[in-house]
């Protein structure tokens, strides 16, 4: 009995997924370490432990920075993880972002008409609306052209990219520093009290919307009909063709839910207040990968995605301290990178716990 | 008397799962020994152990009254045991020539040397009556043919214990007669032969005698000449099954579904798959259409349900003209459909077991309230399915389908669209691979749908299916229908004939 009771959590299929999603975690972190020693052996210790502290170094500001930095990777991996879903890869998060990122600044800066409660309110959604068109194109192409969702995604990136710089340079350019002009201040998303309880300017109440985000996706994905109809369409399109879903549909609605949650994410980062503007460079936006990465981590569960963003973004802000030791902030992407390499092998993982679990039940039993 | 194989006391562990516990197994010199038992009773793991491919946990085996260690299956031929295995490991743009040798070439100085193989395999061909020619493509030659290359092959080692798995699933009755013919011909030769079947039928037409095995374990050995197939099936299943089905008459003249012309053409290849196809499934009737895997009834029913588009033609549910209707409104028409592949279409394999339930119906105002899906509903939903039916898993409702048995994974798909009280239920070999006691039950359920007043069309490549289940049989061969035939005035040797093409008897107007 007592056994049974020790083993509990690695018998049930939460448990070994938890454990071996941990599993992948720590060999992540412990080749990281291993970069830290070779780069730098003096320093790899103290550098490590600015990483695994991340935004807890800092007191409330550096917690109020890591939800900051996870507020959008958040909603672009809950974009291809919903996607995902579905069975389609959407790897066009980073353009879809981008495209929202630029309505909410355009909005933000010319539709001053607008009565100020309202005007940040509009701008996010015409943020959500860039995105969802900007994702409902290759949901087309992909349903009745059969074009495939990567490539007409990975196109559509480059597209929003040149013309966003396009539209940046035309409309709302400062030329002398290249960039967007700066928001009105009606656009900027209400703090609500939230930047004076994390010491930090950057805090807004974007974090409830991407937690709202993720509640409303999970409702999505496991109360509705149309939950069950997607998830049907990702696992067995044969099943759910002979069940009569039309899968044309439910691809270009996945598309477009998708994008428009990449969208948000863009509206909400450059509506932040922050200090951040849109450049006019020739780099897609890397936080659409990075929600790539938290898609993976999350195992496309949105809740898993909302805490492996919120650990990803934990793991950004040790990547800005360890500068301090003199190490490049590039070493976290490598332990991001790892972590998600050892996640690809979270079933290895689940076969070895299985074993011992075995094992040890078998020994339990000549006993 | 002397034994060729002598299996002792054979004991088998998956995990916790004994496959095979404490079996003894014994053939003797130039017998032809039938190895019966259901599916999942352990007979292919116990042959497997004797062709090396896992090892036993407890036991020993003797071969020729000589202990050995069957390590892998080179080691089993090199003691002269060979395996026809019930998928054929053919290479399909080999000459039968080189199928046969691939592996045991006869060379010289690393070039082929093919005529001394040619000479040997011409010369067993012509001793056991195999009519094969050496030159032939694998891709070009029938089923029938690949199983005689197979046999060949195993001819070709010199192996003197032959193991057929499960030889006839894939035959025509003409071709079965034959390999039965064979088998004996190469008893008298000497040869010693393992038969694995769950079909009595032929057990009782070419083996001497019969071991079998239930659940892992070992019930007995009998002689076959003097037990009735009742007997044997007795031992199989454990409990008594009836052969015969009674069936009372219900069939009307009011038509269901109709089919006219019907024409589905392969994208690719041009070529009409189904061939100007009409017929009518009536109210109370089990229509079956009969004929060997390949010719034209899975396009044919795809076509009909929707998953295939038409290339011509007209379908007609009770009158009215459902040809441009999507899967959905068929469904709703009354349309209900027990797939061919039930893992690919029937089933959404990581869905629960109550998800899988409502896969056409979740839709409906009874499970889902403004777009959420009323869990508690469909919960209830599958409870009724699981008892109703019989449906068994590890937990209930909540059974993730891919871990679930194939019998009750199809005992699933069958409740879930009869259930849903269809006018016409087109189902597509809904017992393969089940065993005895499930086709049973699949069957009664069939005819219980047709006596109240519902149509079946049935697609079945299994002639005691057809014969038993059957109101009327259609015959498809190469895409059209070539036989209309009343199963109590027909013989499975006359069906035989027509689903080889040799014999016709409806034609086409067009």
């Amino acid at each position: 009995m007592k056994h049974k009771l020790k083993f509990s959590l690695m018998n049930s299929s939460w448990g070994v997924s938890f454990i071996s999603a941990a599993m992948a975690i720590f060999i992540g972190l412990l080749f990281g370490f291993i970069i830290l020693l070779i780069s730098n052996s003096r320093e790899a210790v103290p550098g490590f432990f600015a990483i695994l502290q991340g935004g807890f170094a800092d007191g409330a500001k550096g917690i109020g920075d890591m939800l900051y930095n996870a507020i959008p990777i958040i909603l672009t991996g809950l974009s291809v993880g919903f996607a995902f879903k579905t069975g389609l890869f959407n790897i066009g998060a980073s353009g879809q972002f981008t495209m929202g990122a630029f309505v909410a600044i355009f909005i933000g800066i010319k539709w001053t008409f607008l009565p100020g409660h309202l005007h940040w309110i509009v701008a996010l959604t015409g943020a959500l609306i860039a995105g969802a068109l900007w994702g409902l194109l290759p949901g087309i192409l992909k349903a009745y052209y059969n074009v495939h969702e990567v490539i007409s995604s990975i196109m559509m990136n480059y597209i929003g990219m040149y013309l966003v710089n396009i539209l940046i340079v035309k409309n709302i350019h400062d030329k002398i520093k290249n960039q967007s002009l700066p928001v009105a201040k009606t656009a900027i998303i209400p703090k609500a009290g939230l930047d004076k309880i994390f010491e930090t300017n950057n805090m807004n109440i974007g974090i409830l919307i991407a937690i709202l985000a993720v509640i409303v996706i999970y409702i999505i994905l496991s109360k509705t009909t149309l939950g069950y109809e997607l998830k049907a369409c990702g696992l067995s399109p044969t099943a759910s063709k002979y069940a009569g879903i039309n899968a044309k549909n439910k691809i270009i609605l996945s598309m477009l839910i998708a994008g428009a949650l990449s969208g948000l994410g863009g509206g909400l980062l450059y509506l932040a207040g922050s200090g951040k503007y849109l450049q006019v460079v020739d780099i897609l936006a890397p936080q659409g990968f990075a929600g790539i990465s938290v898609a993976l981590l999350g195992m496309s569960n949105p809740i898993g995605i909302l805490f492996a963003g919120l650990f990803i973004a934990h793991l950004t802000v040790g990547g800005v301290n360890i500068q301090l030791y003199s190490f490049a902030p590039e070493v976290i992407d490598i332990i991001i990178s790892a972590i998600i390499y050892c996640g690809a092998f979270s079933l290895l993982f689940k076969n070895i716990i299985l074993k011992i679990n075995k094992r040890s039940s078998r020994q339990e039993a000549s006993k | 008397m002397e034994y060729v194989i002598e299996m002792n006391h054979i004991t088998k562990e998956f995990g916790d799962f004994k496959a095979v516990d404490d079996v003894t197994f014994k053939v003797k010199k130039g017998e032809i020994h039938a190895l019966l038992g259901e599916n999942g009773a352990g007979k292919s793991t116990l042959m497997s152990i004797l062709f090396g491919l896992y090892q036993a946990e407890n036991g020993d085996i003797s071969i020729n009254e000589k202990p050995v260690k069957i390590n892998n299956p080179n080691d089993a031929n090199d003691l002269g045991i060979g395996m026809v295995h019930q998928h054929f490991k053919l290479v399909h743009n080999f000459t039968v020539l080189e199928s046969i040798v691939l592996g045991k070439e006869t060379t010289k100085n690393g070039f082929l040397k093919m005529e001394e193989a040619r000479n040997k395999i011409n010369k067993l061909s012509e001793q056991y009556k195999l009519k094969i020619d050496p030159d032939a493509r694998i891709s070009d030659i029938t089923v029938g043919m690949q199983q005689r290359v197979e046999i060949l092959k195993m001819l070709y080692r010199d192996n003197d214990i032959l193991i057929f798995d499960e030889p006839t699933a894939v035959l025509t009755q003409q071709e079965i007669d034959e390999l039965m013919k064979i088998m004996k011909d190469m008893t008298e030769e000497g040869k010693s032969i393992v038969f694995i079947t769950h079909k009595l039928n032929e057990i009782k037409a070419a083996a001497n005698r019969c071991s079998v095995l239930r659940k892992g374990k070992y019930i007995g050995t009998v002689d076959v000449s003097v037990t009735s197939k009742e007997e044997m099936s007795e031992m199989m299943v454990g409990r008594k099954i009836s052969f015969v089905i009674n069936k009372d008459e219900c069939t009307s003249e009011e038509p269901v579904l109709k089919v006219q012309s019907l024409t589905i053409t392969n994208k690719e290849t041009k070529k009409d798959k189904v061939n100007n196809v009409s017929f009518n499934v009536n109210k109370g009737e089990i229509l079956c259409i009969a004929g060997i895997d390949g010719n034209g009834q899975s396009e044919l029913v795809q076509g009909i349900t929707g998953l295939l588009p038409l290339t011509s033609g007209k379908i007609l549910l009770n009158n009215e003209d459902v040809t441009k209707s999507s899967i959905r409104q068929k469904c709703i028409a009354g349309f209900a459909h027990i797939p061919e592949d039930r893992q690919k279409y029937g089933l959404v394999l990581d869905y629960s077991l109550k998800e899988n339930a409502v896969l056409q119906t979740y839709y409906e105002p009874k499970f889902q309230k403004n777009g959420f899906i009323k869990f508690d509903a469909v919960k209830e939903y599958a409870k009724k399915l699981i008892d109703e039916f019989d449906i068994r898993s590890s937990q209930g409702e909540d059974s993730v389908v891919r871990g679930m048995s194939g019998g009750n994974q199809q005992k699933l798909i069958v409740a879930r669209e009869i259930d849903r009280d269809p006018d016409i239920i087109i189902a597509v070999q809904p017992t393969r691979g089940l065993d005895v006691g499930a086709i049973e039950y699949i069957h009664k359920q069939l005819i219980a749908q047709r006596c109240t007043g519902k149509a079946v069309l049935l697609v079945s490549f299994d002639l005691d299916e057809v014969m038993n289940v059957s109101d009327r049989i259609l015959v498809m061969y190469e895409g059209e229908i070539v036989g209309d035939l009343n199963p109590k005035e027909t013989t499975v040797q006359e069906l035989g004939l027509y689903m080889s093409g040799t014999k016709r008897s409806v034609y086409n107007e067009a």
